[in-house]
Formats: structure tokens, sequence, C-alpha cells
């Protein structure tokens, strides 16, 4: 059996470092040019069990489309068709 | 400049069918007055909203796509706010992205019914 060399830790697997996984538009990427703030259940995606709506950072969605999602929710909540303040929506 | 607009607006659950189809035609009557064309209509049925409105916990939607002068709209969205039988409504421009999506709905809608006929 092989014995530590000066004192060094040595693993038989390299340690799981949380390797960042790069974020992208969903929009940009599936081509999807126009949001309709008829569908709630997908608008669903983009807002938290509260009903309010992600942050970019969060859902890595480009600024040109963030502005359309942030929109399309604020007219589907005009209509009724999501809530403007919830708990446990999800 | 004739633009294309959509109009989705709720009504109130205590209509019956019959009064629920009268208020349609009163709105559809309107904009035909106006030479409007009607490009498209969907009636979603009684629906319940996510939050009560005027104590009412569902509503009647309905959706009207259709192309009009600019002018029209202001005289349109007055009607609405004199009818105490509306709930909500809102009225939105469509731009050429959202024209080919709601083009592309309609059409798989209808491939959908002809395949099951």
């Amino acid at each position: 059996m092989a014995t530590p060399q000066s004192g060094e830790i040595k693993y038989l697997t390299p340690i799981a470092v949380d390797t960042k996984k790069k974020k992208y538009c969903r929009f940009k990427k599936s081509g999807i040019k126009y949001i309709d703030y008829k569908d709630a259940d997908f608008l669903l995606k983009f807002v938290n069990e509260q009903g309010k709506i992600l942050p970019r950072r969060i859902t890595g969605t480009s600024t040109k489309y963030q502005r359309k999602v942030s929109q399309a929710i604020k007219r589907a909540r005009h209509l009724a068709l999501m809530p403007y303040v919830a708990d446990l929506l999800k | 400049m004739l633009k294309q607009y959509e109009t989705v607006f709720i009504m109130t659950p205590v209509l019956s069918d019959e009064q629920m189809k009268e208020t349609v035609d009163k709105y559809q009557k309107f904009l035909i007055s106006r030479n409007a064309e009607i490009v498209y209509e969907d009636n979603w049925g009684l629906r319940k909203l996510a939050y009560p409105i005027q104590k009412k916990s569902t509503g009647f939607y309905h959706l009207i796509e259709f192309k009009a002068e600019p002018e029209l709209i202001r005289d349109f969205e007055v009607m609405f706010k004199r009818d105490e039988r509306i709930l909500r409504f809102l009225t939105i421009v469509l731009d050429k992205h959202s024209l080919a999506y709601n083009e592309k709905k309609r059409n798989k809608a209808k491939t959908e019914k002809q395949k099951e006929e």
C-alpha cells in the first residue's frame, strides 16, 4: 500500500467541484420570436412560487426576451390567467 | 393605416348563454359597422379566474382578432368600459412575430381537426 507522501492527501477520484453549467437563453436557442400571454402554463416557468417574475440571472434569458417575458406575464395577470400574488403556486 | 389587433374580454358568469352571445354579437356588429375585418374568433367558455374580480371567481372569455383603423380602438374600449357585463378587457396590436405565431397556431388546430375527421 502506497503511503501518502509529505502529508499530501490523494483522492482516487477527483473531488466534485461545482463546474458551472453555462446558462443560455431558451428563446434564442429554440428560435421563439413571440411569447404568448395566453399560454399561462408556459409563463409559469418564469415566476417563483409567489408568482413573482424571476430575474434573468436565474433563468438565463437574454435581455431582449426578458422584456417580452415580463410583458407577457403582466398581460396574463391583467386577464386573470395568472395571479398577481400567490402562495404555493408550484 | 390598417393594423391587426387582438382583443380578449371577460364577461360576468351571471349571464345566460343567450345573453353572452348577445354581448359578443354587440361587439362584432360594432366592428363590422366601423369597417373592421374580423379575422378570427375564439370562445374559451367559462374559465376560472386566477383571482376574484368584482367578487366573481369565474368568467366567460372571448377573443376577437381583427383588422382595423387605429382611430376605432378608442371607441371600442369606451364601449367595454361602459358595459357592466364586462369584467376585464385587453387589446393589443399584433406585430409580425405575433401574427406569424397566431397563424401557425391556427393552422395547427386546423390540421388536428382534419385528422380527427
